[in-house]
């Protein structure tokens, strides 16, 4: 079946979970053509996709592509659709690729599925979709015509074709609406903190209630400026307005992928767990053996995190002296 | 100002998900039920555009009879009234349930007059499809914003603003509009007990619309392996702390 994927482009090049739903993609194409949109950019960008196995690259050009317009987005690829006639479209699940797959949706009336981390070229459409979060799957069957649907991050590998070439460069001016641009960008604001990013920290050490008080939380500032990581917490936290809701770490707070997350006093409720799954390795420092969180720990403490983590600083400390 | 916000009944997860017998849904006979943090917000946020502006806020569920407990909840933060399409049970898919809203709305405008905001958490914390708040949008011909973690309404407009790398994207909308919404947009207030008892005599309207055949169809849920790994035990107490650093070292981050 033949595919469409929305690619989304960073400065100079493809966002790699773009990438990464190419490579599911062309699993579904099973060697039929693989089309890719792009909004704006240059001839590289026809190689790096042409190896990635895309036969056509349609490239939209509009002076309304400027700044951000979800809808905008939306028209291009509908109109590609019409053009191309693709069985499926395909784009990254993140905040963009699962928003702008859902105006398509709006506009043909085609049901979508969100957040895949598997398909089958079939019609209905096998899908194994992501729910919680990441703590369930969901098999489903997908309808409609044409299949749309988006690519659960970092659950696809993202590998180059193996007889990859350039791909034909299609360069489109989409007939765009009035109302296609008028949900758009109209200014950035630079970030006000500074610091490591929650979401970018090599090492990201939290507390959960247990802290005990918006002051507990300073042995933990302690020990992630000692190791150059950021401070996370849980929702219990914000909730209770000691800490900004930029801290927290779990399904509707910050996806984490730190070198190592430390979780101090933190049980490990599955909306907690969904925004650490991306960690590569997980230290639990808990009083109570029996916490969820120690069943998707690789490392435990079993302690009082008011003791153990003023340990481990001291011990730092003494490491570097 | 007269605001809508639409929000899900769902299980309060704990530490570990168990699937029903039939693997089509979460065990839940020893689970609480609650509604999710984004939706959470944006019942305080409608709340609060009321207090300010005066108005009407009303909160909208499609789910089973028991969903009106979380309507109750709703109203005990603040929100006027409460509308409940009764659901038979089963899962609606996204569309179904974009369009029993969109008849639902239709029907509250024609008596009592438009909606100028119509919020909605950004995703279901079961479902998480992404889709409904713009399929509502696109069925009403309203502009819609997604992903958003401020919002303010300025005279006709809304100003919404959605982070970014670096910062954050802004806005502007004209109202009436439809907006997707995310928790940290503000922090939502405790319930009262005055408030939990007014919200027990504040209406709830009921509808039973009929579930068309879903169109992204669920055929069993299954638990993902990799729950379960046995932690390495450092240590108990204080003395952990060298096989801490040990690790740390080893990781490459000491």
């Amino acid at each position: 079946m033949s595919v469409l994927v929305v690619v989304e482009r960073t400065p100079g090049g493809i966002e790699d979970v773009s990438l990464q739903a190419l490579s599911l993609a062309r699993r579904l194409a099973a060697g039929d053509p693989v089309h890719a949109l792009t909004v704006g950019g240059g001839n590289g960008l026809a190689d790096i996709l042409g190896e990635h196995g895309v036969s056509t690259l349609h490239l939209a050009e509009h002076e309304a592509f400027g700044s951000y317009a979800p809808a905008a987005v939306a028209r291009a690829t509908v109109e590609i659709v019409r053009d191309v006639g693709p069985a499926a479209v395909v784009a990254a699940g993140n905040e963009r690729g699962n928003e702008v797959l859902a105006h398509v949706a709006a506009m043909t009336g085609a049901p979508f599925a969100a957040n895949c981390v598997a398909a089958e070229p079939d019609d209905p459409m096998p899908v194994t979709r992501v729910r919680w979060g990441g703590s369930l799957l969901e098999e489903a069957r997908l309808h409609g015509s044409p299949k749309l649907l988006t690519v659960q991050p970092h659950t696809v590998e993202a590998e180059a074709a193996p007889a990859g070439g350039a791909a034909v460069m299609d360069k489109f001016t989409p007939d765009l609406h009035e109302a296609d641009v008028a949900v758009r960008v109209v200014e950035r604001v630079a970030a006000t903190t500074a610091g490591v990013s929650l979401a970018e920290a090599n090492v990201v050490v939290s507390a959960g209630r247990g802290a005990g008080s918006p002051e507990g939380f300073g042995i933990i500032e302690e020990l992630a400026d000692l190791l150059g990581g950021a401070v996370g917490c849980s929702r219990a936290v914000t909730m209770a307005g000691w800490r900004p809701h930029t801290d927290q770490v779990g399904q509707t707070g910050t996806k984490i992928a730190p070198e190592i997350y430390i979780a101090c006093g933190i049980s490990g409720a599955t909306q907690h767990m969904a925004g650490c799954k991306g960690a590569k390795a997980l230290l639990a420092i808990n009083t109570d053996a029996d916490a969820p969180i120690l069943a998707s720990a690789d490392y435990a403490v079993i302690g009082d995190l008011h003791e153990v983590v003023p340990a481990i600083s001291a011990e730092l400390r003494k490491a570097r002296a | 100002m007269r605001v809508l916000v639409c929000v899900k009944r769902v299980p309060l997860t704990g530490g570990k998900i168990v699937l029903a017998e039939d693997a089509q849904a979460i065990e839940t006979r020893h689970l609480g039920f609650t509604i999710s943090p984004h939706e959470e917000c944006g019942v305080e946020e409608a709340v609060r555009m009321v207090e300010s502006a005066g108005g009407e806020s009303v909160v909208l569920t499609l789910g089973p009879p028991e969903a009106a407990e979380q309507l109750r909840d709703a109203m005990a933060l603040g929100a006027d009234r409460a509308i409940h399409l009764v659901s038979d049970g089963e899962e609606w898919d996204p569309q179904a349930t974009a369009g029993a809203i969109v008849d639902a709305i239709r029907a509250d405008e024609t008596a009592n007059g438009p909606f100028d905001l119509v919020l909605f958490g950004n995703e279901s914390a079961d479902a998480g499809n992404y889709q409904v708040g713009i399929r509502v949008a696109y069925a009403l011909s309203r502009p819609v914003a997604t992903g958003l973690k401020g919002v303010s309404v300025e005279g006709a407009t809304v100003r919404c603003e959605q982070e970014a790398a670096g910062g954050r994207d802004v806005y502007e909308l004209p109202l009436p509009a439809v907006l997707g919404v995310l928790e940290g947009l503000n922090l939502p207030r405790y319930p009262s007990v005055p408030a939990k008892l007014r919200a027990q005599r504040k209406p709830i309207e009921s509808s039973s619309p009929t579930r068309p055949d879903s169109r992204l169809e669920k055929v069993r849920l299954v638990v993902p392996e990799g729950q379960g790994k046995e932690a390495l035990v450092l240590g108990h107490g204080p003395e952990a702390a060298p096989a801490v650093v040990a690790i740390l070292q080893q990781i490459g981050v000491a």
